[in-house]
């Protein structure tokens, strides 16, 4: 192995990628918690951002995520039957998908995902982590946030207005 | 997007023009956080951003003199904005809140932090990247906080009568409490009788008391007592509304005869032709298709099986008093409570579909459960504890420790009551039959509380022999029906050939199906172990997360019957804060129109679970209704236009940590 392989290899082992997670009070913020208890040593790749439901998270929140340096984005909620709040999750699950279509535009749609981690979850809430971050680690770095600021400001609006009018449809075929 | 450029501009900074004046306390939590993240270096970094005027360290923030830090801090730096890097907000932010608030800065302007769940305890071998991890979170808290803005928490009243679901020790013991101390109760049993589990058991430890003949009077004494009315063979369907004000609809299971009129005389039973496994006999012995399900049942009132009633009538012409009625229906009963008890119990673990040690391949190998039934004097033998082969008497009784319990391949954790339950049966053989031979097989024997060791001291002294180990191989004779042992003695370093007449499985508590309809009800969390979560484990462990619920007995963790009790009157007693005080407070977070901004689409009304948000018909734009709103913010994410906002989570607010989340300042310079 010359210097240069060895080289590159580390530095490769060096990146780690920016995640941020919103997770739900209820459930996953615990979920989170109860990780933190137990101990549960996971990679350093995820910031946690509490909201008290899975279903306040907007698409515009992911979008701004990954325009700003976000390299994965991850929602984790309550399983389904379990929400505090009825069926916010189920809301949920309806806007991160139509925000999953709307960036396969961009390609970055493997950067966004949901997961329903309940209070009880230490070690998923772990493991989720974990393979994120390994799936995060195969794709690299979030093209995005090296590309000009005008032109993602152009794609963000345009996304923006996409998602808006899937989700209104949907919301109203319901 | 408008809630985009109001974060861009900065506009929402300045709106108030107060100065942001940030105090940020970094708590050490001893070594917890101190002894992972650089904690000095995070408070450095932090003094530099703009708006912050101090920053402290504490070895515990949470402590008085923490505390006092803060206060003091506020003082001197005229403080109002206060960001407390630590544990949890899910346990600590209402100690911070209450201490902010105590000088005067409304406490919502609490930012709270979690660097030692969230970074230290899952970083403790990577120190560097934890402590920049840290960095960036309280970096997060304090451009969150500048934003944060002045809420009231609102007041609730709360309804001054409870729901106790569940009837048996657990249940009871806080019906009584609640029901003495003047609140009206409502106690509800799925089964055709109070008592619950405890009103099955021969005897109990350590004192080896008769079961029934100390759980009958405290039976009578909930029937007897005006402020409890028992809904017994009902069960809840709907739980609807919050803390203070829960409608609650229960079903009465109709018992084919009029309560009022049945005596329990039991002479319809006397005539009823068709004779089924008596389950409160665990299987053991028969029942009529009418019966009375236990000679000191609360109420002792009969009950019809419909599904093995052949509709002979017989019944109905043996019945002085004409009680029977065949087309009774379901009936419902909406209830209104203040609060709501949960102590729906347990079952105990079921060997039969993995045939653990030949359970349901032997006739000689029974449960706990069903050895205690033998042992009854009021059970289907009278008191002779026979074996089911040939109702002979044994002689020589195996008993098996830790089945379903402390087991991968069921139950991981310690039922904690089976060790006593086995030391105690071996003992009431003995007692009873001194010539029998009893071998207990465990893995540990575990005696914690008081009288327990004694207890197992006294059997080893009758006789009881004790063998580490747990059997590898369980044969029947084919001849005798013996059970034949393989067991290594652990202790003795050898494999022993055991045979017993008799062989009795220590089952674990396990789960029951109205812990998961109640979690569903009720909305609580369910542990991996399927049995219920409690707000805290060490300092919360009868409260739940959902205000106004609170858990008693096995529902919430294998328990003994004084440890239930105490649970009970527990519940009661945090019951009675808010019963006595007629009102909660509830969390002031909710969701806000900006009538200026809706434009009256309707998108969110149906968004909803809760129905808070109705049009006004004067103005057509949405109003929410504070009462009902919980605060999820799902309307506020659906809205297109911006105009709804959740207070204390407006976009604002949740983009400013998201925008922070990575170096964002360092980025773009």
């Amino acid at each position: 192995m010359n210097a240069e392989h060895i080289a590159t290899s580390e530095k490769e082992e060096c990146w780690v990628p920016n995640i941020l997670a919103f997770a739900c009070n209820w459930c996953s913020y615990a979920g989170a918690d109860l990780a933190g208890v137990s101990r549960l040593q996971y990679p350093p790749t995820v910031k946690i951002l509490r909201v008290m439901c899975s279903s306040r998270v907007e698409p515009s929140f992911i979008l701004k995520a990954l325009k700003d340096g976000a390299d994965g984005v991850l929602i984790a909620g309550c399983h389904i039957g379990d929400c505090h709040y009825i069926d916010g999750n189920k809301n949920a699950e309806v806007r991160i998908n139509n925000t999953k279509k709307a960036l396969a535009k961009l390609g970055l749609d493997k950067r966004l995902r949901l997961e329903w981690i309940s209070a009880s979850e230490g070690l998923r809430f772990s493991e989720v982590i974990k393979d994120f971050t390994e799936e995060i680690k195969k794709l690299g770095a979030n093209p995005v946030k090296a590309r000009n600021e005008p032109q993602i400001n152009a794609d963000e609006r345009r996304l923006n207005a996409s998602v808006k009018a899937s989700a209104a449809n949907v919301q109203g075929s319901e | 997007m408008s809630d985009n450029k109001s974060t861009e501009n900065k506009g929402t900074v300045a709106k108030d023009n107060e100065e942001k004046r940030i105090g940020v306390f970094v708590c050490e939590c001893g070594v917890n956080i101190g002894g992972v993240v650089n904690t000095k270096a995070v408070a450095e970094y932090i003094g530099t951003l703009p708006g912050v005027k101090v920053t402290s360290v504490n070895k515990f923030t949470c402590s008085d003199s923490g505390q006092a830090d803060i206060q003091q801090k506020i003082k001197e730096h005229n403080l109002n904005r206060i960001v407390v890097a630590a544990c949890s907000p899910k346990t600590h932010e209402p100690t911070f809140r209450a201490c902010i608030e105590e000088m005067g800065l409304n406490q919502y302007f609490l930012e709270f932090v979690n660097i030692r769940d969230h970074c230290s305890w899952i970083h403790m071998w990577e120190k560097e990247k934890a402590t920049e991890k840290a960095k960036d979170l309280v970096r997060m808290g304090v451009e969150r906080s500048k934003l944060l803005e002045p809420l009231q928490a609102s007041e609730v009243p709360v309804i001054d009568k409870a729901l106790v679901i569940g009837a048996g020790v657990a249940g009871m013991q806080s019906a009584l409490d609640l029901a003495d101390m003047g609140f009206q109760v409502y106690l509800v049993e799925k089964e055709p009788s109070i008592g619950g589990r405890m009103a099955r058991f021969d005897k109990v430890f350590p004192t080896n008391d008769c079961s029934i003949c100390i759980l009958g009077p405290k039976m009578v004494e909930v029937a007897r007592n005006k402020n409890i009315q028992i809904m017994s063979y009902s069960e809840v369907k709907a739980v609807e509304g919050y803390v203070g004000n829960f409608n609650v609809k229960i079903e009465h299971k109709p018992r084919y005869l009029d309560v009022a009129k049945c005596t329990g005389c039991a002479k319809c039973s006397e005539v009823c032709p068709v004779e089924v496994p008596y389950d409160f006999n665990e299987g053991f012995g028969t029942r009529k298709a009418i019966y009375v399900p236990f000679p000191q049942a609360v109420p002792l009132r009969a009950v019809i099986d419909m599904e093995n009633c052949i509709s002979c009538k017989a019944c109905a012409k043996a019945c002085e008093s004409k009680a029977i009625n065949y087309d009774m229906k379901p009936s419902y009963t909406d209830l209104n409570v203040g609060v709501i008890i949960g102590a729906v119990g347990f079952k105990t673990y079921d060997p039969e579909p993995r045939h653990d040690f030949g359970y349901g391949l032997y006739d000689n190998v029974i449960t706990a459960m069903e050895f205690e039934r033998l042992l009854n004097a009021a059970g289907p033998t009278g008191g002779h504890v026979v074996r089911p082969s040939d109702c002979k008497e044994p002689i020589r009784v195996g008993f098996v420790n830790c089945v379903g319990s402390r087991d991968k391949n069921t139950n991981i954790y310690c039922s904690g009551v089976c060790c006593m339950v086995t030391i105690k049966n071996a003992q009431l053989l003995k007692e009873k039959r001194p010539e029998t031979d009893q071998t207990i097989m465990y893995i540990d024997i575990r005696t914690p509380f008081r009288g327990y060791e004694e207890s197992y001291n006294r059997s080893r002294n009758l006789g009881v022999k004790f063998l580490r180990g747990r059997p590898v191989e369980v044969k029947e004779d084919p001849v005798t029906k013996n059970i034949k042992v393989r067991v290594e003695d652990t202790l003795a370093g050898e494999i022993r050939n055991l045979e017993f007449d008799l062989m009795v499985l220590a089952t674990g508590i396990v789960p029951n199906e109205g812990i998961g309809k109640i979690q569903q009800l009720l909305k609580l969390s369910k542990a991996a172990d399927g049995l219920l979560m409690e707000a805290h484990p060490k300092l919360k462990p009868v409260d739940t997360t959902i205000d106004g619920v609170f858990l008693a007995g096995c529902a919430s963790g294998p328990k003994d019957i004084p440890y239930a009790v105490s649970q009970g009157s527990a519940c009661a007693g945090r019951a009675t804060i808010l019963l006595k005080n007629k009102k909660a407070i509830t969390e002031g977070i909710t969701a806000v129109v900006n009538p200026d901004v809706c434009v009256g689409c309707e998108v969110c009304i149906p968004m909803c679970p809760f129905q808070a948000i109705m049009m006004d018909e004067r103005t057509g734009k949405a109003n929410v209704m504070k009462a009902l709103c919980k605060g999820c913010g799902t309307c506020v994410a659906a809205c297109p236009t911006g105009a709804l906002e959740q207070s204390h989570f407006k976009n604002d607010q949740l983009l400013a940590q998201v925008k922070n989340v990575f170096r964002f300042q360092e980025v773009a310079a």
